[in-house]
């Protein structure tokens, strides 16, 4: 496997290799905690915390660790990872610890975390695998935050209500009421709204993607394929 | 694995096609017309808005999707799911209300999974069970039946309700009345007995007051689709036989708790149900005996959910979309013998 370079491994992370929105791993903590922007916040940055102390951890360890044992050993390392993390939230985040609560440990069981450990950290160095956990990271909990926003929007009106759990009772004014209604759009708050949305949001991506690869098309014709062709994305 | 999926629309010319929907909705007529009858003008605002915003939603679509608008929009699909989304909300409806109940149905139920043929679950139900879920205030604003009800609220009364909502008041309040099923559930959660709850005054000679006559409206809207051959009797028929009979076996076993079968047949949505929402042909079964297991599967979901669901006091919209989902499986177990097909 050739060693990827720091840009590609941002582009895919964000964008090409999404873990929510193309991987679609990790879906069972993303539908059920996006109600509101802080939930989904939340568990975002816990879930980065987790991939890339962990995906680190392995990097460093990759070469004492033989194929034969490396998935309970990379589960031992996730496992320690997300203990910890536990506790912090616990010690420092109660309510929100309460409000996400079982989603908390069960990072350790999110495909994303052992994915990448199997599929990047146990095959590159350590700077690699910590930028690729970052970007895999900060690709799932964007993710979570949009499908948050989309949901708490519609179903309660407001953005950003209870930041305070998060950041302190400074962040109190960081709500944002967009309709003091009660008339909110309670399917969005379901599980349901949950699916509807991420198909949206998979459609838009998907949608996106085609109007990109039409108008490289375009541009192609036009210059009689001059241009060398761009890196295609190979899964 | 993945199930075949029959599409029954595909299959015919545009003309046909639109000439079956049109008799479709000539057979709603009777039942639309009594419910004016007895809900005035805000069903009239509902199917005008409904109507509206189905066509306006699946012209749109049409445009984004880059498919032709002509023939799409004159087979009349989108008339039909607007016109039973109308039919199934309460009168005077804010228009939000019907422009998000026709968002879903059109967009989300329909375009979205390929346009008309090839929907599993069926539109006007989707859009139904999403407002009903999502605004259980405003879908229970049912209005007490009265007869020739335009007299009594008039135009301008229904574009106030329409566009601005219910003012607070008591007089408007006076007006609304739970419907039979709500007083059954609320009724028989507090342990009251079945014989003082049907003397109350949303109960009527038969089931339900103004719902029994609607309801014997859509049987005889129904019982001419047949004789003309535009729906088959399978799914009508075994859908109001097995309710029948479940509700005649709880009936028989305890009669103070449990209301008559002839009361479930006339009750909410049974009827437009058998005859106009379970009959969708692109939805439903298409084997004859997939279109007999899909109804009963049905009835006995709409008689479970009236009688022991939590909250929601009737049951049609759920039944039928649980069994969308059954379909394919269905489909696949029911599939007819081709002929000269050895037997296994």
């Amino acid at each position: 496997m050739s060693q990827a370079s720091y840009r590609k491994i941002t582009q895919e992370g964000l964008w090409n290799n999404n873990p929510g929105l193309v991987q679609l791993l990790g879906l069972c903590p993303l539908m059920a905690v996006t109600t509101n922007v802080v939930n989904g916040l939340g568990l975002g940055l816990a879930t980065i915390l987790t991939l890339v102390a962990s995906s680190t951890t392995i990097s460093f360890a990759r070469h004492f660790i033989t194929p034969e044992i490396r998935l309970p050993v990379f589960v031992l390392i996730i496992a320690a990872v997300v203990t910890a993390i536990e506790l912090l939230m616990h010690a420092f985040f109660f309510e929100l610890y309460h409000i996400l609560g079982i989603f908390i440990p069960l990072i350790v069981t999110n495909c994303i975390i052992i994915g990448r450990a199997e599929a990047f950290a146990a095959k590159h160095t350590p700077p690699k695998a910590f930028w690729d956990a970052l970007m895999m990271g900060t690709g799932f909990a964007l993710v979570l935050l949009i499908l948050g926003g989309m949901r708490e929007v519609l179903a309660n009106g407001t953005l950003f209500d209870h930041a305070h759990l998060m950041f302190g009772e400074s962040a109190r004014g960081l709500a944002i009421h967009l309709f003091e209604d009660d008339k909110g759009f309670l399917l969005a708050a379901l599980p349901p709204g949950a699916f509807i949305g991420l198909g949206l949001l998979l459609a838009i991506k998907n949608w996106i993607d085609a109007q990109q690869v039409q108008r490289r098309k375009a541009g192609k014709t036009a210059t009689t394929a001059t241009l060398p062709v761009t890196s295609v994305s190979t899964e | 694995m993945q199930f075949e999926t029959e599409s029954f629309p595909k299959s015919i010319d545009n003309s046909r096609l639109g000439q079956l929907m049109r008799e479709v909705l000539y057979a709603l007529v009777p039942g639309t017309l009594l419910m004016i009858w007895f809900f005035g003008w805000g069903v009239i605002s509902n199917l005008f808005l409904a109507i509206l915003f189905s066509l306006s939603l699946e012209a749109i679509m049409l445009k984004l999707r880059k498919r032709p608008l002509r023939p799409f929009l004159t087979d009349y699909s989108a008339v039909i799911t607007g016109w039973l989304l109308a039919l199934s909300i309460p009168a005077f409806a804010p228009w939000w209300l019907i422009l998000i109940g026709s968002f879903f149905a059109i967009v989300i139920a329909k375009q979205l999974y390929g346009g008309l043929g090839y929907n599993p679950f069926n539109p006007a139900m989707v859009g139904y069970v999403v407002l009903l879920v999502s605004f259980p205030v405003e879908m229970v604003n049912w209005f007490a039946p009265v007869n020739n009800s335009m007299a009594s609220i008039g135009f301008t009364d229904m574009l106030q309700l329409v566009f601005t909502g219910m003012p607070d008041t008591p007089e408007w309040d006076a007006m609304t009345m739970a419907t039979p099923l709500d007083t059954l559930k609320i009724g028989l959660g507090l342990d009251k007995p079945l014989a003082e709850l049907t003397q109350g005054k949303s109960f009527g000679v038969l089931a339900g007051a103004g719902w029994e006559w609607i309801s014997l409206g859509y049987l005889c809207g129904g019982l001419w689709m047949i004789y003309r051959k535009i729906i088959s009797w399978h799914i009508p028929l075994t859908l109001l036989a097995t309710l029948a009979l479940i509700s005649a076996i709880f009936w028989g076993y305890d009669a103070s708790t449990h209301s008559s079968p002839l009361f479930h047949l006339l009750a909410g949505g049974t009827m437009l149900g058998a005859f106009f929402i379970a009959t969708d042909p692109v939805s439903a079964s298409t084997t004859p005996w997939g279109k007999i297991f899909y109804a009963a599967g049905i009835a006995f979901f709409i008689y479970l959910i009236r009688v022991w669901g939590s909250g929601y006091p009737d049951g049609v919209g759920f039944a039928v979309l649980i069994m969308n989902m059954a379909v394919p499986l269905i489909d696949y177990y029911t599939r007819p013998k081709v002929f000269g097909e050895a037997r296994e």
